[in-house]
């Protein structure tokens, strides 16, 4: 399952945010891949996201395969939510 | 024992074992292996052991430094967790047959050459956390120590080649005694650091590292800028009297806390004190500082990720108004830019970054930056007796500019219905020789002055003052400062503006008869040289010192001054 999102982050997705992400994703057993601008990446590997750059206004989806995976989506929603980084 | 000669840049005396802060080498060498899962194993344990480690250092940052300055290492640890790394290294080991550090070696530097590449500054740096975690991890596999300063347990002295912002924000102030470095002057970040912390320092002796050993006896000497190494019994009972006749010294000017800076005729000039964060405002009160001369904003924007909010930066400023109660403060705004660099800025390298785009000139320019920099002080005027100040002013343009940009954004406020002070003072810093020479037509639009030496300096020297080569000419009482300095007092007399300095040399000892002479109001300097300069002050007659104004201002060469001073002042 996946879902999409619009980056309100007025710094995008760098530093604190993508921890905070990679963080909530680790939790999960299930694969989560983020995907912006044509390139996937593990959204567990902290690498993966910062190597992204994702800006101000992108367009994201995160796709979660496996057990948790509607857990995974929803703490992932949140998160961004929380943070005010997307939605 | 051994002595070694280097300049005095923070007071005291210091004895202590010798702590080394370095950087081992880690050069690894490609190994063909037999037994793959045995090296991934010795991966996996080095992996663990440097998680260990840095949870134990996040954990004590945390309690000493704070949330902000322990986020950094909760990157780093997922970096150690991230599963594109890991798996990679352990690929490379199972795949090529290759030993555990030259796997972790190759696919570190593919990640660090990966984020080096792209065309941020932010992301540039990131390649530096990479390379600081893999050290941690290859320093395990090689069985070599690298120095954790922030958790060492017993009273040391640090000896290093030079001390980072990130190497002194790691140092446990309860147990760093003292430090000594190979390179650096009185006004370089470790000699700054050092005074703020109170501890005895002395910079620039060359080869501290290369003749100090782990565990050695260290005497540092922060009075008259001298390291011993090994000392005799002798040797030690007599740095403990030294040590003990400073303290006797301090405690006879720890009486002068409460009192006012009135020189022997009556006079009296006010003695502030440089600040860096709030934190510092204890310091200030401790010594009886009147003000504050200089509060350096920069410190709010180092080492973090992305700019502060307004809300961040207004707890900041209005905890140090509040505190001071009343107490004059005057706040510097952003001077970023030279040899403060903010990455998260992405601005390009420079060749000449002290004649760049820093301070005013980059504030002007991203003005959103400034500009919340500005409200967050406008809303904390109310909090106490706030005083505004522009860095790096070099024409009269700027100074209308910055200062209608803080009219504007008080408009804006006002019209929000959020209450600011009317009384707030604004002022400029006078760093650039092109504003202390036309210093009356300044005096006409500012409310003070405030005198940045260190940059005046370099500036008017043309000589760069982290250069070893050229720190002859770093030269405080050529006569071609003093005409300035006095050149812009003179002129802010005139126009019944009062006149600051916030530069180190405010609080030496040689200087403080001139600056007398001059009639300058408001000495600003480390705390911390308060004291000591109120007690000076209170020896001096400003009647007296003006007498001799002219004869220093005719002088020719800054061994005159100096020699003619010395004399005539007893210092």
């Amino acid at each position: 399952m996946q879902k999409t999102f619009q980056v309100t982050a007025e710094s995008g997705i760098h530093a604190r945010p993508a921890t905070m992400l990679v963080q909530t994703a680790s939790k999960f057993d299930s694969d989560i891949q983020l995907e912006y601008n044509g390139k996937k990446v593990n959204l567990k590997s902290i690498m993966g996201v910062m190597s992204l750059g994702i800006p101000q206004g992108a367009q994201i989806t995160i796709s979660a395969e496996g057990s948790d995976a509607a857990e995974a989506i929803n703490a992932l929603t949140e998160t961004l939510a929380k943070e005010g980084l997307a939605q | 024992m051994k002595k070694l000669q280097g300049i005095a840049a923070s007071n005291g005396i210091a004895i202590a074992k010798a702590y080394r802060l370095e950087h081992p080498d880690l050069t690894v060498e490609k190994q063909t292996i037999e037994n793959p899962a045995e090296q991934v194993s010795r991966f996996q344990q080095a992996l663990a052991k440097a998680k260990e480690e840095l949870k134990a250092i996040q954990a004590h940052a945390l309690k000493e430094l704070g949330e902000d300055k322990a986020a950094i290492f909760s990157a780093h640890l997922l970096v150690l967790s991230d599963p594109e790394l890991v798996q990679a290294v352990e690929q490379k080991i199972e795949q090529e047959r290759v030993n555990a550090e030259f796997a972790l070696h190759d696919v570190a530097s593919m990640f660090i050459a990966m984020f080096e590449a792209m065309d941020n500054e932010y992301m540039k740096e990131r390649a530096a956390d990479i390379r600081d975690v893999t050290k941690r991890v290859l320093a395990h596999l090689l069985g070599v120590t690298i120095s954790n300063p922030s958790m060492v347990t017993e009273e040391v002295v640090v000896i290093a080649e030079d001390l980072t912002p990130s190497d002194t924000a790691q140092l446990n102030r309860k147990y760093v005694k003292g430090f000594t470095t190979d390179i650096g002057g009185r006004t370089s970040h470790s000699a700054i650091m050092a005074r703020s912390m109170e501890i005895p320092a002395v910079v620039g002796t060359k080869e501290a590292t290369a003749t100090i050993q782990n565990g050695d006896i260290v005497i540092i000497d922060g009075l008259d800028g001298e390291v011993i190494v090994n000392p005799t019994e002798e040797i030690i009972a007599q740095y403990e009297q030294k040590r003990a006749a400073f303290a006797a010294q301090k405690a006879e000017w720890a009486k002068l806390v409460h009192e006012q800076t009135t020189t022997k005729d009556g006079h009296h000039v006010e003695l502030a004190a440089n600040i860096g964060t709030p934190n510092d405002v204890e310091g200030v009160l401790a010594n009886g500082a009147e003000g504050i001369g200089l509060y350096r904003t920069e410190f709010l924007y180092m080492g973090r990720n992305e700019l502060p909010t307004e809300e961040e930066q207004f707890e900041a400023y209005k905890t140090v108004l509040e505190k001071m109660e009343g107490k004059p403060v005057v706040v510097r705004t952003l001077d970023i830019g030279g040899d403060k660099e903010l990455p998260y800025l992405d601005l390009p390298k420079e060749m000449n970054p002290f004649l760049g785009f820093r301070a005013i000139r980059l504030c002007l320019d991203m003005q959103q930056m400034f500009r919340t920099q500005l409200r967050a002080l406008l809303r904390a005027s109310v909090y106490g007796n706030l005083k505004v100040m522009f860095p790096m002013i070099a024409t009269l343009d700027e100074f209308r500019q910055a200062k209608a940009i803080l009219l504007e954004e008080k408009e804006k406020l006002v019209a929000e219905g959020v209450p600011v002070s009317d009384e707030i003072e604004v002022g400029m810093m006078v760093e650039i020789p092109a504003a202390a020479v036309l210093a009356d037509q300044f005096a006409k639009e500012v409310d003070f002055f405030s005198i940045g030496t260190n940059d005046l300096i370099q500036y008017t020297m043309a000589s760069d003052r982290m250069n070893e080569r050229v720190s002859y000419l770093y030269q405080p009482y050529n006569p071609a400062i003093l005409r300035l300095i006095y050149n812009v007092i003179e002129a802010a007399h005139k126009e019944g503006k009062w006149v600051g300095m916030c530069g180190e040399m405010a609080g030496e000892q040689l200087a403080v008869p001139i600056l007398l002479a001059f009639g300058l109001d408001e000495f600003s300097m480390s705390a911390t040289s308060i004291l000591r300069v109120r007690s000076q002050l209170k020896k001096l007659s400003k009647q007296e010192a003006e007498q001799v104004k002219n004869h220093i201002l005719s002088l020719a060469t800054a061994d005159e001054v100096v020699r003619f001073v010395k004399e005539t002042f007893n210092v």
